[in-house]
């Protein structure tokens, strides 16, 4: 089912800094890793928003901070009707139903001393959703639908392959009927073949439950293949947020422009002709942002502007967000689709 | 393209593990040349048998547990050949370093972290190339501003905590580089790194590749990145070769049902719409039983009989395209294979 207009998560102006401090006794902060620093996006319903940037751009920060699994430093997550970012730990509970996240790692995000039931039926556990046996049969369903069986259940994390634990992951974050998903890189800790299997199935589920994913990856392709509107990360800052064919079709940013030439195709007469544009350098330290534009310092057409003022993320055509001085916004009024 | 020179002949490699959990078969039969100033990529999924397969030539695989139980590695040098297989620990240590060299895929790992980055790329220029230290500073100097590290007379004084993920794997290749070898191996060296960085990576490897005329095995799950650097490309699965081919031939044409599952389980950027991913059901094969039938059997929709009873041998299908399946995919039946 394609996305309907309901806006289910709105983030707006989103930060989470980490302080750093120096000394051990009369400590004091130093400064801060600005890991996520002024973040905004809506995600509708059934919609899958792909969020993309290289490591250390903050992209698992923004998931984790949207989940309040840690605070943001400032701004506001609305989920539905609820701002999350003012709400007690208690109060959020109850909401923790409905969004729930896959991790990376399959390995280390399973309790290795717990059996698949168990860990699959544990948050219907702490939520109170039923008696024991009704509890084990939502559990049987819930490996059903990942296509995991019955006889799974009694055993533990180290008896499964990598995929079949993603498959336990997945069938957690499901236990509570979600209606949002954080899916922080579910897949990359995967063989190639077995990517596909557990991209089919987020897919499928996505269908059949009408589910609204926010999708971190660092694999442009992938993200092309899955999401519905894509936001490019670089040094904690959206540049760049568009549909998946506007984005990847006619790119604006440089630094979007230069990932997406730098994702190599399996097509080896493409992968002959094409002229990649190589960026120089790596990433700055986020406790350390270049003044002005973040990527004023890679940035291959950079004019003296970009390291003086930082620009403002605007829309350059509708529904087309970037924050670049060399773009042409349609309106200088800041707002989030 | 039809005069080439073979530099190295890999023969029926068997390597095996003996644990005590039972006996690992880890390549179970490789066979592969490697032409003088080619590019061949080595594409398989972990647990494949790519990395033991290049450990295993270069003497690098720790016995025991490991024990190479059978084959040859010829290693062609003008008129001269050796089996690298059969060298002492000394002359192999010749070998490594000198004539073939490896990048490893996790820089930080493989860089010793109490050794300034210098100390490292020279000590392989003193010790192979029998350099004074003058000389070797010289050369090393000239090597890190040859794999593009800014101001590398400072750099020298470095130590591997002070570079980047990527400034690292440079580092990993100027020592690989040193002393010019002629097989360059690259084991996943851009799996760790970002794609930007991957793409400055890729860019420096071939264009030493280029400047220096080596041969290069580049060993990578990523088919994406093969396609553009490769000219020979070979996929393994459960220690067997599944398909060997030029790199076209192999794109456009491949024959191997896990070869057509790979292609079609990967998203294309060069796709206007999306379609649904190929997956291939089941999971990589269990390595402690001896493979007795074709490994991927379980996993292939077009198992039959035979592929439960036999290992399918390497047949010729097209000009220096071999395949390992007793299945025709194009005709849609079962092969003549001998």
């Amino acid at each position: 089912m394609s996305p309907n207009g309901k806006v289910v998560v709105r983030v707006e102006n989103l930060r989470k800094h980490f302080p750093i401090h120096r000394g051990l006794i009369f400590s004091r902060q130093v400064g801060a890793v600005k890991a996520v620093d002024g973040v905004s996006f809506q995600i509708h319903e059934g919609e899958t928003l792909g969020l993309v940037g290289e490591s250390g751009c903050g992209k698992s920060t923004t998931g984790r901070a949207v989940l309040q699994i840690q605070r943001p430093t400032s701004g506001r997550v609305c989920f539905e009707d609820t701002e999350l970012t003012s709400l007690k730990t208690e109060a959020l509970r109850p909401l923790r139903q409905k969004m729930q996240m896959i991790f990376q790692d399959p390995y280390s995000s399973l309790n290795p001393r717990h059996t698949i039931g168990k860990i699959v039926g544990e948050p219907m556990v702490v939520h109170k959703m039923g008696s024991e046996h009704e509890i084990y049969h939502r559990v049987v369903e819930l490996l059903d639908l990942v296509g995991l069986k019955e006889m799974h259940v009694r055993r533990f994390p180290h008896e499964f392959s990598g995929g079949q634990r993603q498959r336990v992951g997945i069938a957690r974050a499901l236990a509570l009927n979600p209606k949002f998903i954080v899916c922080d890189e579910p897949i990359s800790a995967l063989d190639v073949s077995i990517q596909a299997q557990v991209v089919n199935l987020l897919e499928d589920l996505q269908k059949q439950f009408q589910l609204t994913y926010l999708f971190i990856a660092h694999d442009l392709s992938m993200v092309k293949h899955i999401s519905h509107r894509v936001a490019v990360m670089y040094l904690g800052k959206i540049v760049e947020l568009a549909d998946r064919k506007t984005l990847f079709a006619e790119p604006q940013h440089p630094y979007t422009k230069a990932l997406i030439s730098a994702v190599p195709t399996p097509n080896p007469e493409l992968e002959r002709k094409r002229r990649r544009i190589i960026l120089e350098g790596e990433v700055p330290s986020p406790a350390n942002p270049p003044k002005g534009c973040v990527f004023n310092t890679r940035c291959p057409v950079a004019v003296p502007a970009c390291s003086q003022v930082e620009p403002a993320y605007l829309e350059s055509a509708p529904g087309h967000f970037v924050a670049c001085h060399l773009v042409n916004p349609i309106s200088t009024e800041p707002k989030v689709t | 393209m039809d005069n080439v020179t073979p530099l190295l002949e890999v023969k029926d490699l068997v390597t095996r593990y003996y644990t005590l959990e039972g006996v690992v078969h880890a390549v179970n039969g490789v066979s592969f040349i490697v032409d003088e100033g080619e590019t061949l990529a080595i594409v398989g999924e972990s647990g494949c048998g790519k990395s033991v397969t290049m450990l295993s030539l270069l003497g690098l695989i720790p016995q025991p547990p490991g024990k190479i139980v059978n084959g040859q590695a010829l290693y062609f040098n003008g008129s001269t050949q050796r089996d690298l297989l059969s060298l002492s620990k000394e002359d192999i240590r010749h070998v490594r370093g000198r004539e073939i060299s490896m990048v490893f895929q996790d820089p930080l790992t493989s860089l010793n972290p109490v050794m300034t980055i210098g100390q490292q790329i020279s000590e392989s220029l003193v010790e192979h190339m029998h350099m004074s230290s003058a000389e070797a500073y010289e050369r090393t100097i000239k090597l890190l501003e040859y794999v593009d590290i800014p101001d590398p007379t400072k750099r020298y004084a470095n130590y591997p905590h002070q570079f980047s993920g990527g400034m690292r794997q440079r580092v990993m290749i100027a020592i690989a580089i040193s002393c010019m070898p002629k097989i360059l191996i690259a084991d996943e060296p851009t799996t760790a790194l970002d794609v930007t960085v991957q793409a400055q990576i890729v860019e420096l490897v071939s264009q030493m590749r280029r400047d220096l005329k080596m041969a290069v095995i580049w060993i990578t799950h990523d088919l994406g990145v093969v396609a553009g650097i490769a000219d020979r490309v070979m996929v393994m699965y459960g220690g067997h070769v599944a398909e060997r081919a030029y790199v076209d031939d192999l794109y456009k044409h491949p024959k191997h049902p896990y070869t057509i599952g790979l292609l079609g389980a990967l998203p294309r950027m060069d796709e206007e719409s999306s379609r649904r991913l190929v997956s291939i059901e089941g999971s990589p094969p269990d390595l402690y039983t001896e493979p007795t039938h074709c490994q991927f059997a379980y996993r292939c929709p077009f198992a039959f009989d035979r592929c439960w009873a036999e290992i399918p041998p390497l047949i010729t299908v097209g000009y220096r395209h071999k395949l390992a399946c007793f299945y025709d995919v194009d005709l849609g039946r079962p092969r003549d294979v001998a």
